[in-house]
């Protein structure tokens, strides 16, 4: 893998919804290249056929009783909310042009 | 009085005699604390009133006769990435300033049915992700061996604060060695179960099908009574492993005779492996042998793959449990009125530090189209084989012995400018996270006056096994009584 773009970094941050300083971005594409150097080594192990492990443990899913349960209180629920109405969470205005509210 | 507070076996035999209540336990570690943590800064988080009321119900408890558990009355610690309702939980992160948790995790929950006493949450590596306790929003923790050396990490304040006898036990989470790693940077035994044995519901995520609930505590005794208290199945929690919990402490009778224990020659051969480390192992190995076992070499082909395996299926997960601060039902949010995209970006870039975000940009690319195959799909490939190795050595072998870490606690600073270097020292601690397995780490002498560690890995759900080696070890050496010099 050779050197990450600035724009790859960008593209990435992006998808993460991380924004970066133009020192992170160039940071991140050195250590990011580095790290991506190194495990290159994975492409020098033969995996054909070999099953992908997504878990260890191999069970089958487990479903729980099909029984109404109390779950936590909504105004608990949105105690931690940075901004709320009642017992709603708060976001800012999502579709441009038009008035919150 | 401000000196370290004794083993579980000790204090819980102070109580029993009424030499102590355990309301003068909790008012001993608090006063231990405020004596060292201004040089360790081990605690992110002390509960102070709720400490002191759970040990007075805990002694009326025992003046009743009912008492719960050998855990009821005993000051714990646990890293601050488990929730306990009412209590804040950071995971030593910004973007969880100020939260306070609505429930508790069933780790809390056992304890609390066990009537042990959180005295406070333990400093760690940012969401756990470091090996050091470095990445920090509170600084780094201190060893108490030696102040300028890293705790480890990530679970670096749970192993201090019981180095340093603030508490005979403490709670921690392993990903990739975060609590093996700083039990051997500090000195105690540290030890992760299986995957899935502890519940994880309530353990703030980092890579989910890694993560696993683990004890710390100067004996390996010890470890067996904490573990056996918040062991077991949980239907909350979708991956805990539905099996009954052994009594391991009862299963410790110093006996190792008729194990086997293997030798992984790949790891003989790691670089930059400190040679007086391998010394002090081989030094263990020598003595379990005179206690009776039996070793042999054995062959874990793929052991190189492992940490690049590790950091490409953690990274992977992270990148996905972290999409959760979002900054809108919990956590930091910085908002300049340009929109949701833009609180998004905002909230999530000031409130995580570097390494996180470092680790999230990773995971995200391999996770990314037309990558996912060459990276994700290939370690989860590679992943398979790392757990057939185990496989096979496990059908010539009883256990595996190998060092926890290829080198004695480093100075603080001089790895987190090399971010690779410091995933290199995790080489013998990932691969039980990728195969599932139970893996423990014990101290086993010193090197420039430092702790070694022992690392021991068994099959899945043989956590009984690997128990009774280290605490077979520990009836024949001293290593874990030793304290930490009482300058720190």
């Amino acid at each position: 893998m050779a050197d990450l773009s600035r724009e790859e970094v960008e593209r990435i941050a992006a998808l993460a919804r991380l924004a970066l300083t133009d020192a992170e971005a160039d940071r991140a594409a050195t250590e990011l290249a580095a790290i991506l150097g190194y495990v290159e080594l994975l492409q020098s192990v033969d995996t054909e056929g070999v099953a992908p492990t997504q878990h260890v443990l191999s069970l089958a899913t487990p479903v729980r009783d099909d029984a109404a349960v109390a779950s936590i209180e909504p105004e608990l629920a949105v105690a931690n909310a940075p901004e709320r109405s009642g017992t709603a969470f708060v976001v800012p205005k999502v579709i441009e042009g038009e008035e919150a509210g | 009085m401000t000196g370290p507070l004794g083993s579980i076996g000790e204090l819980r035999a102070e109580l029993d005699a009424g030499d102590v209540s355990s309301v003068e336990l909790v008012e001993r570690a608090l006063a231990r604390a405020a004596a060292v943590d201004d040089r360790l800064n081990a605690f992110l988080g002390l509960r102070v009133e709720g400490a002191r009321a759970d040990a007075a119900r805990s002694d009326e408890r025992r003046a009743r006769g009912e008492v719960r558990s050998p855990l009821d009355g005993i000051p714990v610690a646990i890293k601050d990435n488990m929730v306990m309702q009412g209590e804040p939980t950071t995971c030593a992160s910004r973007i969880l300033e100020g939260f306070v948790s609505p429930y508790s995790s069933t780790l809390v929950e056992k304890l609390e049915a066990a009537g042990a006493v959180v005295i406070g949450r333990t400093n760690m590596d940012e969401f756990a992700m470091g090996s050091s306790t470095e990445h920090s929003i509170a600084g780094p923790t201190h060893n108490p061996w030696d102040l300028s050396r890293a705790s480890g990490g990530s679970s670096g304040g749970s192993a201090a604060v019981v180095a340093a006898g603030i508490v005979p036990g403490a709670f921690g989470s392993d990903t990739g060695g975060s609590i093996r790693q700083p039990a051997c940077f500090c000195g105690v035994v540290g030890m992760k179960p299986t995957y899935g044995r502890v519940s994880r519901w309530g353990l703030v995520a980092f890579a989910s099908s890694l993560d696993q609930i683990g004890a710390f505590a100067r004996s390996a005794a010890e470890v067996a009574v904490l573990l056996e208290a918040v062991s077991g199945h949980d239907p909350r929690d979708s991956t805990s492993a539905p099996e009954v919990v052994p009594a391991w402490s009862r299963g410790l009778d110093g006996d190792v005779s008729g194990l086997t224990l293997g030798l992984p020659r790949e790891y003989a051969a790691v670089d930059g492996i400190d040679p007086a480390v391998s010394d002090r192992v081989g030094e263990a190995v020598a003595e379990l042998e005179r206690a009776g076992a039996t070793v042999r070499e054995v062959s874990l082909p793929h052991a190189h793959t492992a940490v690049a395996t590790y950091y490409l299926i953690a990274t992977a997960e992270a990148s996905s449990n972290l999409a959760r601060y979002d900054g809108v039902r919990y956590g930091r949010r910085v908002e300049t009125g340009a929109g949701l995209t833009d609180m998004y970006l905002r909230s999530r870039s000031e409130g995580f530090g570097g390494e996180v975000k470092r680790r999230i940009l990773l995971g995200t690319y391999v996770l990314s189209a037309g990558y996912y195959d060459a990276y994700y799909r290939k370690a989860q490939q590679v992943r398979t084989l790392l757990r057939q190795d185990f496989e096979t050595a496990f059908q010539s072998c009883d256990a595996l012995v190998t060092p926890t870490s290829p080198e004695v606690a480093f100075a603080l600073g001089s790895r987190t400018e090399d971010p690779l270097r410091m995933y290199l020292s995790d080489v013998f601690t990932v691969s039980a996270n990728l195969a599932g397995l139970p893996g423990i780490s014990l101290p086993c002498g010193f090197a420039e006056d430092l702790p070694v560690g022992l690392q021991v890995l068994g099959p899945p759900l043989e956590e009984g096994r690997l128990l009774r080696i280290a605490d077979a070890y520990q009836r024949r050496t001293d290593f874990h009584t030793l304290r930490p010099p009482e300058s720190t």
